[in-house]
């Protein structure tokens, strides 16, 4: 595979800039020579090679995706479209010259304060973790407020790493709390680890064994008598659309991943966005600026806290509310039944031949052990081979206490076809481990390269075009 | 059932069949009863595509700066962004993957993304540099966070620092028990180093460059003072542009070099998503925050690419990996590199100098018109001007005429609140600007 | 292999004892159990830990490891070779592989450490 570096060839153009007269004023000492690793490549050049590029990739839009609690449902076409209509305005026009934008964060923010039932919204977060930094900074600046300095965030073990990572980086200390035999927060656990010292705790509903802490309420109510708060990590909301405000579970904190959720397309690793919900006695501390309706206009006043510039990744909040617009209520409530339906559906037929980590009844995804299987394969051979039957793996190893977890969450926008063909895929592949293991063990045979050396590029890292060509001299 | 769903209503009841149910309700048993009171969502649907893209049409109408002339940056910049970006950028198999967690189906993603990286290091001069960042202001606070890692100490800042990005500092480090040091600028626009040489036990100093006044900062002068402190220089870069004119922060030494590239192929969309940009040395590599994307061999010896140094971050570290940072900003990242491959050598170069000429010719114009330039230091595409007089008023009565001149600083600075930041892109013509200065003129 | 010179903890780090002086490193068993090692993390030279203090983290391609110092002490000196080779401590944990050495400040804590004949147990358990 080549880099655009290579098709560079002095004199070749891949855009025209006028050239213009006119003074310069930057002083000799401070400029600096043309940049040597800049290639100079034509339009055409530049066309193919990203094009064939991205032919190497699996996406969504090319086929089933089952990467658990990433919820890679498909994202419809003209929610492209629409926000095409916002791309123009800078962020610092005075807010008479953008009501549309600004009534784009209103009707957003109106609309998920009706979906989880909470009282107020922040937009700003470009992604989960930030949200769920903004989260737990609104907690502890209620506390500061009250002269509260807990240093406690609980944790339960099945989290994903972005939890204990926000509580570290929110100066709070992580405590992690044990899952119980039916894969949920050990109650009893948890009230031994609850004191005053606590500022909240994180809890993934449905948790990502895609099961559902039923004792939820339970757990807020205990939180609420030591003056905890209960944060909600929303990146399995697509169980519970419609069937569940969030508001009515006793959280009083949850960010959502419009990204997942509610069908942005992820971009390979982003933009995303990651909405925070509060409710009503936090609001006064989520981070500024907040959006406010005088006399029918919007606009934005500033507030303590900021965490990032500006407003929040706009365009991604025009397709989540595109989608939200476009299936309103009842088909909202229809995507949570139908992923549920999808999972359920696929776990049943997979349970024939591979163990389910937990016996517990699940949502919208599941996760196997390796336990069928481990003694011939790993999950890392399986997830490769299913690279060669034409899926993208589910999410692996992960969560942790699950041995050589697949993490499968379907989502509602696929077939019953693709769902049966996925699991007959799975079970050939078991076939394969016992018949011909080799071919497992060394997969995937038809991807555009094969496995790669994760250890050699971690012990001598190439990380840019430059340190590579410096290796090669 | 939704467009989006591929199953009828006959597998609905087979499927249910299957899993012994009846219906859709018992799907949900495993969530108590008493929790599933009032869900009903009331929100009306609208099926019909035409009416949802009327809808959203019928927003847009509610804008009214499409007639006006913008000469604003101050953390955005109006650049053109050359078609084939967006032709490219918008194939489903750059838009819709998740992060490349499979690198064997994810090479696209990968390879343009290590394309960014180097693209990256080099317009800051540093040896490494990442995937990307959510933007700038949390890049700059990361590289605050980084810097802490390196050594421990106070944060210093210059207040000429995007002041968004100060205050994005400043919660970050308050919540790691960091007090934030704010080091004045001088008269002509640069940090006032009497102050910066004032301090011990500092860890790192983090000026814009350029500022927020569009000001060229003295990095040379900086890093004297902060080198016999042991202190690291940190840069934020805001109009990231700047860097293909002027002399890269690592030229001056600098431990990180953070900020924003926008400029960089990604239409100004009211703020967002844009893509921060973190850019380090090779030492300091496992102190990073972010994805990075190394080169390596497959198992037959071809070339490829995937996700390294993994074992700094949350997934795997969790409560002591080096950010919290999980989805970046990729797409944005893949755009980044498409654009500055099209640009390529001369054309980015060309483009900063054509920057540039706009802003010095409208600083010449404003100059012979008798306004003030507030500060001497050289810039690149914006500059300040005192306007001897309230520029918020001043700002409004221009835009009466058709004009959104610049940034009012008496927002952020009370002492310049007859100030102007002024802004001046390819996008802006000479005859515009020409224009500009006419009405400038005529309200004085 | 487990050497019956050196002490060993139950988490997996071995230590040499040599006057005031004690070498530290991770245990055959710790370096299989975390694969291929790509990254040591050092702590600085002349810092003081107590015992069971984070004295350093070993990273694989797909975990990563705090080591506790075994004993209290000061960083006398730290393994730079592993700066460039990390896989040194999959290739020769006991010897090349080492990590730091430490100043003993109590040499008391000593018998609070497993013998190579314990800890073998521990192991194979």
């Amino acid at each position: 595979m080549r880099l655009i570096f290579e098709y560079s060839k002095a004199g070749k153009e891949g855009f025209f800039v006028e050239e213009e007269e006119g003074k310069e004023i930057i002083p000799e000492n401070l400029l600096r020579p043309e940049i040597e690793v800049l290639p100079e490549v034509s339009e055409r050049e530049v066309v193919s090679h990203y094009l064939r590029l991205s032919a190497l990739n699996y996406s969504v839009d090319w086929g089933f995706y089952p990467l658990g609690s990433c919820t890679m449902k498909y994202n419809p076409k003209i929610n492209e479209e629409v926000a095409s209509f916002f791309t123009e305005a800078h962020p610092l026009l005075p807010e008479e010259l953008v009501q549309g934008y600004l009534r784009v964060f209103k009707e957003l923010e109106e609309a998920l304060k009706e979906i989880t039932g909470l009282d107020a919204f922040t937009l700003a977060p470009a992604a989960g973790a930030h949200g769920e930094f903004t989260g737990i900074i609104t907690v502890r600046n209620y506390l500061e407020a009250r002269g509260e300095r807990r240093e406690v965030v609980l944790i339960p073990d099945s989290a994903h790493g972005t939890n204990p990572a926000t509580a570290a980086l929110s100066g709070f200390r992580a405590v992690e709390i044990p899952s119980d035999e039916k894969g949920m927060i050990d109650l009893e656990k948890f009230k031994a680890a609850l004191n005053e010292k606590v500022a909240a705790l994180m809890i993934t509903n449905p948790n990502t064994l895609g099961i559902f802490e039923e004792n939820i309420k339970e757990i807020s109510r205990l939180l609420h008598e030591v003056g905890a708060f209960l944060y909600m990590d929303g990146a399995n909301m697509n169980a519970l659309l419609g069937q569940v405000k969030v508001a009515d579970l006793g959280v009083d904190v949850i960010h959502l991943n419009l990204h997942k959720t509610f069908s942005t397309p992820h971009g390979g690793g982003g933009p995303g966005s990651g909405p925070v919900g509060v409710v009503e006695k936090l609001a006064p501390y989520l981070p500024g600026p907040r959006l406010v309706e005088s006399n029918g206009l919007l606009l934005w006043e500033e507030a303590e806290g900021r965490i990032r510039s500006f407003y929040g990744n706009f365009l991604v909040m025009v397709k989540a509310l595109a989608y939200i617009k476009e299936l309103g209520g009842e088909g909202l409530k229809e995507v949570s039944e139908i992923a549920v339906l999808n999972s359920r559906y696929l776990r049943k037929r997979l349970e024939k031949k591979f163990k389910v980590a937990y016996p517990t009844e699940t949502l919208h995804e599941f996760v196997l052990s390796d336990e069928t299987f481990r003694d011939k394969i790993s999950t890392l051979d399986l997830a490769k081979r299913l690279l060669d039957y034409g899926f993208h793996p589910p999410t692996v190893y992960f969560p942790l206490i699950v041995h050589g977890a697949l993490m499968i969450e379907p989502t509602e926008t696929e077939s019953r076809e693709t769902l049966d063909r996925f699991a007959e895929a799975m079970e050939k592949i078991l076939d394969e481990a016992e018949k011909d293991p080799e071919v497992v063990k060394t997969a995937p045979h038809s991807t555009p390269v094969g496995r790669l050396d994760e250890v050699g590029a971690a012990r001598k890292p190439i990380l840019t075009w430059t340190q590579y060509k410096e290796k090669q001299d | 059932m939704s467009r989006y769903i591929p199953i009828t209503q006959r597998d609905r009841e087979e499927m249910l069949k299957a899993l012994g149910l009846s219906s859709g309700e018992e799907l949900f048993s495993s969530i108590p009863q008493d929790l599933r009171g009032k869900s009903e969502i009331k929100i009306e649907p609208l099926r019909s595509e035409a009416a949802l893209k009327e809808y959203f049409l019928s927003l847009s109408r509610q804008n009214s700066f499409q007639d006006k002339k913008v000469f604003l940056g101050a953390g955005a910049y109006y650049h053109y962004i050359p078609y084939a970006v967006d032709y490219l950028a918008s194939r489903s198999e750059f838009l819709t993957p998740y992060t490349p967690y499979q690198p064997e189906v994810s090479q696209g993603t990968l390879a343009a993304t290590f394309e960014f990286q180097t693209y990256m290091a080099a317009l800051t001069g540093l040896e490494v540099a990442n995937a990307s960042m959510y933007e700038g202001a949390s890049a700059t606070a990361e590289a605050a966070l980084m810097a802490l890692r390196i050594r421990r100490g106070d944060i210093a800042v210059a207040r000429s620092l995007h002041p968004q990005y100060r205050q994005v500092l400043r919660t970050y480090l308050e919540k790691q028990g960091v007090e934030l040091v704010e080091i004045p600028f001088r008269e002509d626009g640069r940090v006032d180093l009497n102050s910066l040489k004032e301090l011990d036990n500092l860890s790192a100093f983090i000026v814009g460059y350029p500022n927020f006044f569009g000001v060229i900062e003295d990095l040379e002068a900086i890093q004297g003072v902060l080198k016999e402190k042991g202190a690291l220089l940190v840069t934020s870069t805001w109009e990231a542009l700047s860097l293909a004119l002027l002399k890269p922060p690592g030229a001056f030494a600098a431990s990180i070099a953070a900020g924003e590239a926008q400029s960089f192929g990604l239409p100004l969309a009211y703020g967002g998503p844009y893509v921060g940009f973190f850019a380090t040395l090779k030492k300091y590599v496992w102190k990073m925050p972010g994805r990075l994307v190394g080169m390596t061999r497959d198992s037959q010896g071809r070339r490829g690419f995937v996700l390294t140094l993994s074992a700094r971050e949350q997934h795997i570290r969790r409560g002591r990996a080096t950010s919290n940072i999980c989805s970046n900003e990729a797409w944005c990242a893949v755009r980044g590199a498409i654009y500055l491959s099209l640009l390529g050598k001369k054309g980015l170069r060309k483009l900063a100098l054509l920057n540039h000429r706009r802003a010095v010719f409208a600083s010449e114009l404003l100059s012979e018109a008798g306004f003030k330039l507030a500060f001497s230091a050289p810039f690149f595409n914006e500059f300040v001007v005192d306007l001897g007089g309230d520029a918020e008023e001043f700002r409004r009565r221009l835009l009466e005429r058709g004009f959104v001149a610049g940034y009012p600083l008496g927002r952020d600075y009370p002492e310049l609140k007859n100030h102007l930041l002024l802004t001046f892109t390819e996008m802006n013509s000479r005859q515009d600007i020409e224009a500009l200065v006419r009405e400038m003129e005529a309200l004085k | 292999m487990i050497p019956d010179e050196l002490y060993y903890t139950e988490s997996h780090e071995w230590i040499r004892v040599e006057g005031d002086k004690a070498t530290v490193g991770i245990t055959d068993f710790a370096q299989r159990e975390l694969q291929d090692i790509v990254y040591v993390e050092l702590p600085e030279v002349g810092k003081k830990v107590k015992k069971g203090d984070v004295l350093c983290s070993i990273d694989s391609v797909k975990s990563s490891a705090e080591v506790y110092a075994p004993i209290s002490g000061k960083v006398l000196q730290v393994n730079e070779a592993l700066n460039e080779q990390p896989e040194l401590v999959n290739k020769d944990s006991y010897g090349e592989g080492w990590l730091v050495v430490l100043k003993l400040e109590d040499p008391g804590e000593i018998s609070s450490l497993l013998s190579a004949s314990k800890y073998r147990e521990l192991v194979e358990e």
